[in-house]
């Protein structure tokens, strides 16, 4: 189903989405998209959505199961506590990307701004995964209790600046960043530690990035050739003995 | 004792055994989950040890012979009006720990509880008062955004209403049972809770700490909250309720996070919030997606969208200094309903320094939110709902007088179930079996017993609030509203008065 989405304001393209959606429709190609905000918001199921242009803030928020493809740019908030499904973005993102997310992917070819993937988490087989093919603002996987990021910052307009900002994996108790090269040991948080990945993490870099390099037609083996390196907290309970009974 | 640390022999509480009563049956030392009483094998009887009694009174309650006294320690400190046993005590602890003082439920610190210098009118002559229990009396409430005019147009059937209207929730009594989060309390309250706003026709707010699916049934009369840990957060989740809730902060613990320790967190509540077994569900601070009303209003849409504008939603704030001017932004915003929650709100834990010292009274902060939304022509916009403190059906009516929709109460729900106000929710060891997932403990709450109790105490408050809208010779609680006239003050001063807008009594 082709929808234009041409001057038409975010909540009658959303709401003709789900009338669509209620009605059986799967398969959507979005043109002229420019800003809308909350396109496939709490959207659940086998739904395929193609974007066209810029889409506006906290997409596929809240969604489990639909594969979305934009491209083009993405503005902030994509993947906002989304529960699972995929989504695709041919260039770059804004801020908090993936917040809270505890399921499913999003594979961004470019550069994304601050506070991306802050309290990510993991549950039984839910497990959300965050490449960034680009470089990353500050904040990079604050709070994350779970899941994995990928940052490679092979793909990005920012050349001079280091891979990610500051405060990285700042609060982290859980999770894994696995950074492409060296990780910026003066970027990164306290209580965390980096070191070198091991098979078991090679496994999970590999599979990702082969999605990754499929999607965007990079290949494989130039991502692979350089090492990969993990920040990790020291502690799931970062916490536990801060306090005295009063 | 004589080697233990500084701060066990400045213990609070001791326990007084009548040794001609005591049976030794130990029921006490099964009763106890923090190891006061135990059985001394050479002695052949029960005996206890003071330094661990945090003075829940459970065995007290539970003992067959009425044996036992739990008495609070007096000082033996000299008398200092400024350095009180709790600051020299605190002192002792934190040089031992080097650890932040944690506390749970409201702050017990004496600041002015405005509730108290209020007082109500009745009707005298003039205007006759109307007995309850013989006519009709409008309790009825519906939350969310109104209409500011109406318009009708006329077709073949009739006048018909033009202007659309937002969705609101219905409540049959103006009280709702608070946000406590599954996990910092247990399911049998999470049940009882939502048993008891089903009964009464009323709603319970999940808290932050996911819905768990069995109780999914009880939707219409569930509030789900979104928060900023985002726990157990979903689509099914939030078209699970009637109406959603953004916390942004709590009156307890203003502008701090969650924090549910790992040793709270078994095998339902892992399933619920959707964390791993055992380790620690942190909520940020602030919701990392909003850093300004603008954001707020991203949140507040992106969840009417995933909720296809079916439902309510609300934003709930702590009381603090500005919070007028925030609460106007946040209805600006986009919320349907606000809740403030004031600093004596309770919580499952909170740094004592934060819970004691941060926010202002809810009264305060309701007069000077009223005020102002009524001011910028926007108290239609939104319903206000408010939360921290409310200890009995005046202190509702009183609220509702200030221009309250409604009052959260979470504190009297739990005493309505046997809590104590021991103020160790945040041990997991709760001997009233409330704030505890302990199976042992938590089996002490039956939750159709519990469900009785609280939704006795909704119709009782109910029952009062109908017998002084009576005396006021009014017969619906709408009349009430924001009806500042039926308000005296006491002990006030006259900017205390200036905020709450009401005149001294006499007056
Ligand atoms: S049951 Fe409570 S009051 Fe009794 S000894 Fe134990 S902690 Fe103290
Ligand atoms: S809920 Fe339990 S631990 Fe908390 S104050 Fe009440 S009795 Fe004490």
């Amino acid at each position: 189903m082709l929808l234009d989405a041409d001057n038409i304001y975010y909540r009658q393209l959303n709401k003709q989405i789900r009338e669509l959606v209620a009605q059986g429709e799967t398969e959507f190609e979005i043109i002229n998209v420019r800003g809308q905000r909350y396109i496939a918001d709490g959207l659940i199921g086998d739904l395929k959505f193609k974007v066209h242009g810029v889409p506006g803030q906290d997409m596929a928020a809240f969604m489990r199961g639909p594969t979305i493809r934009v491209e083009g740019n993405a503005q902030d908030g994509v993947g906002n506590t989304m529960d699972d499904g995929l989504v695709v973005i041919d260039g770059m993102a804004g801020d908090v990307v993936g917040y809270a997310m505890r399921g499913g992917k999003v594979l961004i070819k470019g550069d994304v701004g601050y506070r991306v993937g802050i309290h990510m988490k993991a549950y039984k087989e839910k497990f959300p995964v965050l490449v960034v093919g680009g470089k990353a603002g500050d904040f990079l996987g604050e709070y994350m209790a779970g899941g994995a990021i990928i940052l490679l910052g092979m793909f990005t307009g920012k050349p001079d600046a280091p891979i990610c900002g500051r405060s990285l994996g700042t609060g982290m108790h859980g999770g894994v960043i696995y950074v492409r090269g060296e990780v910026p040991v003066e970027q990164l948080g306290p209580h965390l530690k980096t070191e070198a990945v091991d098979e078991e993490d090679m496994k999970l870099i590999t599979a990702n990035l082969k999605q990754f390099c499929d999607e965007f037609g990079v290949d494989l083996n130039t991502v692979l050739a350089e090492p990969f390196q993990r920040v990790k907290p020291f502690s799931h309970r970062p916490y536990g003995n801060l306090y005295v009974a009063c | 004792m004589a080697f233990a640390p500084i701060n066990k022999n400045y213990h609070d509480f001791f326990v007084v055994r009548d040794k001609d009563a005591c049976i030794n049956c130990q029921v006490c030392v099964r009763q106890c989950s923090y190891g006061v009483h135990y059985w001394d094998e050479a002695r052949q009887c029960v005996r206890h040890d003071n330094t661990k009694c945090i003075g829940c009174h459970r065995c007290e309650a539970y003992c067959p012979t009425q044996a036992l006294l739990i008495q609070e320690k007096p000082s033996n400190f000299k008398p200092n009006a400024l350095w009180r046993p709790v600051f020299i005590k605190n002192v002792y602890k934190q040089a031992d720990s080097g650890g932040v003082l944690l506390a749970g439920m409201g702050s017990p610190v004496d600041i002015p509880v405005y509730w108290d210098k209020l007082l109500l009118d009745a009707s005298q002559v003039t205007n006759p008062s109307i007995d309850p229990l013989r006519e009709p009396m409008e309790l009825r409430t519906y939350l969310g955004s109104k209409p500011t005019r109406l318009e009708f147009e006329t077709t073949p059937e009739g006048p018909r209403l033009k202007t659309p209207t937002k969705p609101n929730i219905k409540l049959n009594i103006p009280i709702m049972f608070s946000a406590m989060s599954f996990g910092s309390i247990n399911f049998n309250l999470h049940v009882a809770m939502a048993r008891a706003a089903t009964e009464v026709g009323t709603y319970y707010n999940t808290g932050e700490g996911g819905l768990h699916e069995s109780l999914y049934k009880y939707g219409p009369n569930t509030i789900v909250q979104v928060a900023s840990g985002r726990f157990g957060v979903h689509s099914d989740y939030l078209n699970a309720g009637a109406a959603i809730e953004i916390k942004i902060g709590q009156g307890a613990k203003p502008g701090i996070g969650g924090h549910l320790p790992g040793e709270k967190i078994n095998a339902m509540v892992s399933e619920t919030r959707m964390v791993p077994l055992g380790s620690d569900a942190i909520s940020p601070a602030p919701h990392h997606d909003i850093y300004s009303i603008e954001d707020l209003h991203q949140l507040i849409y992106a969840l009417k969208e995933a909720s296809d504008y079916k439902k309510p939603v609300s934003v709930k704030i702590a009381a603090v200094h500005n919070v007028a001017a925030i609460a106007s932004g946040v209805v600006r915003a986009g919320a349907d309903i606000v809740a403030i929650d004031g600093m004596r709100g309770g919580t499952g834990a909170a740094p004592a320094m934060i819970r004691d010292n941060v926010g202002i009274p809810i009264e305060l902060a309701l007069a000077s939110v009223d005020q102002r939304l009524r001011d910028e022509g926007i108290r239609n916009d939104a319903s206000v709902v408010v939360a921290g403190g409310t200890r009995c059906s005046a202190d509702v009516i009183k609220a509702i007088a200030l221009g309250a929709d409604a009052v959260y109460i979470a504190t009297a729900a739990l005493l309505a179930v046997g809590c104590t106000l021991c103020a160790r929710c945040y041990t997991g060891k709760c001997p009233w079996g409330i704030a505890t997932n302990d199976p042992y403990l938590a089996k002490r709450q039956n939750p159709d017993i519990a469900a009785k109790k609280m939704a006795n105490l909704m119709k009782a408050w109910a029952h009062e609030i109908e017998e002084m809208l009576g005396g006021m010779g009014l017969n619906s609680i709408e009349s009430l509203r924001g009806n500042r006239d039926k308000l005296r003050a006491v002990g006030l001063s006259q900017s205390e008065m200036d905020i709450l807008g009401v005149k001294p009594a006499g007056r």
